[in-house]
């Protein structure tokens, strides 16, 4: 297990952060939208301020290993050397070749980060990503990710579960769904110059997959920090969905009512659905879905493809009664 | 040109040998990297060995066919006559890696995905014919190039006849569309590596063309006259 315990000489980030303090900033950042303008009018210099002095109170590590406890959520197979989870990455941001992300992402700045929430929800606005995700209470989960290019690893991820996120902005009866969309700044991203997909990527999930027990949001990986080509500061998992869903570098998470356009599936609607589950019995144009390379140890390494990556018993009840092929 | 003596030694001896070990550079680079591979030491073929070594194959056929097709222009531009010595290297060549592209896939995805079972890596090389449109264009291309190895020895192109040979030969034309077509169907989203090779394929289409269309003119104006 690579499980990290606490040690007695680093202090606890609640312990750093009075509470007043923290719940202040927090109002703060709620309203975050009108204190931009005012910072820029110029009206209300001792606020903005005193936004820019709490910002530095609360922190994350932007680097190096974090705390965080294991679960049983996680599968015995052999993990993915670091290696290889960190140098064949698809990040098309970043460029089309798998070694691109970890050649190019290294550009992106993640600190600061912040998220803005959108849409059919109780709170919205723009936020820290340390306000969005309490990485006081991190948590490994040892998943596996099968890619639609037909290759697999298994990951431990460091992160929270994304309910409790999403429920901490209170989306309303509305909100049958959920839109993810990654970061796009042009400079940084290299790959968004060329137009291989319409950016900034969009994914999505119906609201009861992403309160799914096993949807997490992910932050780290191997212990540490998300290194950048890997979708630092903030990414998706979904393991039993391909690859692709698990959408990196978050910046933008709306409530809707309608099923949102995802990039894959407006890029080629035949090949990918809004769905995306994991199905060995659904054909695809590109790639065989029956079996899979491991990816980072024998060369001739192959596993047959399960239903839902393996996780039909915390997910198959959701597609109860739908047709997989039709709905893929 | 030829009568400068340098170029014409250089032809004689040194343009065969020098296109032949040029042509098997690529072939000889991926064997040593699967022999570091194999005896586990740092190689150059990335994470994902197997889907490296399709796209260096297939990047490399195609890539080869190209240039074999350039062959003619290159003579009609610089007229020099004796790069058409290496032509059929050029284009043999082109088969071969071909040829190992196919096999690579065969048994390093079909064999393997069916367990080393023969019968079910032929029940899944139909399945992707089948279902899978880049598969169906890629094996299209290849079964067309076939012929064209088959007739590239001087026995058979006597045995055909010039004229003959020259017809079946053609079929390099439609087996190149096909080829950057297999290559433009099999990558995701819009990436640009299809289109380079689309570009020059279309050019050198287009001088075949309109080279035709030029040398036609006078004979179909004599024939009205």
């Amino acid at each position: 297990m690579f499980s990290r315990k606490h040690r007695p000489w680093q202090s606890r980030e609640a312990d750093i952060t009075p509470k007043g303090l923290y719940l202040d900033r927090r109002a703060i950042m709620a309203g975050g939208g009108a204190m931009a303008l005012a910072g820029l009018t110029g009206c209300d210099a001792q606020s903005n301020a005193l936004a820019g002095q709490q910002a530095g109170s609360r922190q994350r590590p932007v680097n190096g290993s974090l705390d965080f406890s294991p679960t049983d959520y996680s599968v015995m197979d052999d993990q993915t050397p670091f290696p290889a989870v960190t140098g064949y990455n698809n990040f098309y941001e970043f460029g089309i070749g798998k070694d691109d992300p970890a050649r190019y992402a290294s550009a992106l700045t993640t600190d600061p980060w912040s998220i803005d929430i959108e849409g059919l929800a109780g709170r919205t606005g723009r936020f820290a990503l340390e306000d969005v995700v309490d990485f006081t209470s991190l948590e490994e989960r040892i998943y596996r990710l099968r890619c639609v290019e037909a290759w697999s690893m298994v990951i431990p991820w460091i992160g929270v579960p994304l309910s409790t996120v999403l429920s901490a902005f209170q989306p309303s009866t509305d909100a049958r769904y959920v839109q993810f969309e990654t970061h796009l700044d042009r400079d940084e991203m290299r790959g968004t110059r060329f137009p291989v997909l319409d950016w900034p990527y969009v994914e999505g999930l119906r609201m009861d997959e992403a309160m799914n027990e096993l949807a997490f949001l992910a932050v780290g990986l191997y212990g540490e920090v998300l290194p950048n080509q890997n979708g630092a500061p903030v990414r998706l998992v979904v393991p039993w969905k391909y690859g692709y869903k698990s959408i990196k570098s978050i910046s933008r998470i709306r409530f809707v009512s309608e099923q949102p356009v995802t990039s894959w599936n407006r890029s080629a609607p035949r090949e990918y659905g809004f769905y995306s589950n994991v199905n060995p019995d659904r054909a695809h144009p590109r790639w065989s879905q029956r079996s899979e390379r491991v990816i980072g140890g024998n060369v001739f390494a192959r596993r047959d493809t399960e239903m839902f990556n393996g996780y039909g018993e915390q997910v198959a009840h959701m597609y109860a009664g739908m047709d997989l092929i039709e709905n893929h | 040109m030829a009568r400068n003596p340098v170029l014409r030694t250089f032809s004689r001896h040194l343009l065969k040998p020098i296109a032949f070990w040029l042509l098997a550079l690529p072939g000889l680079w991926l064997g040593w990297q699967w022999g570091l591979l194999l005896t586990g030491q740092a190689h150059g073929l990335g994470f994902n060995p197997i889907e490296t070594t399709h796209r260096f194959l297939g990047d490399t056929a195609i890539r080869i066919l190209l240039v074999s097709l350039a062959v003619t222009p290159v003579r009609d531009l610089t007229r020099w006559a004796p790069v058409m010595m290496i032509r059929r290297r050029i284009g043999l060549a082109a088969f071969w890696y071909a040829l190992l592209h196919i096999l690579a896939y065969l048994g390093l995805d079909l064999l393997l995905a069916a367990g080393m079972s023969v019968t079910g890596a032929l029940a899944g090389l139909w399945r992707d014919v089948a279902e899978r449109i880049y598969i169906t264009l890629g094996m299209s291309a290849f079964i067309l190039l076939i012929p064209l190895a088959l007739t590239s020895f001087n026995r058979m192109q006597r045995w055909l006849g010039a004229r003959r040979w020259q017809g079946l030969h053609r079929l390099v034309y439609p087996l190149a569309v096909l080829a950057v077509l297999h290559h433009g169907y099999m990558v995701k989203g819009q990436q640009l590596g299809p289109w380079v090779h689309g570009g020059i394929l279309a050019l050198l289409l287009a001088y075949r063309l309109f080279g035709t269309m030029a040398r036609n003119r006078p004979q179909a104006k004599a024939s009205a006259s």
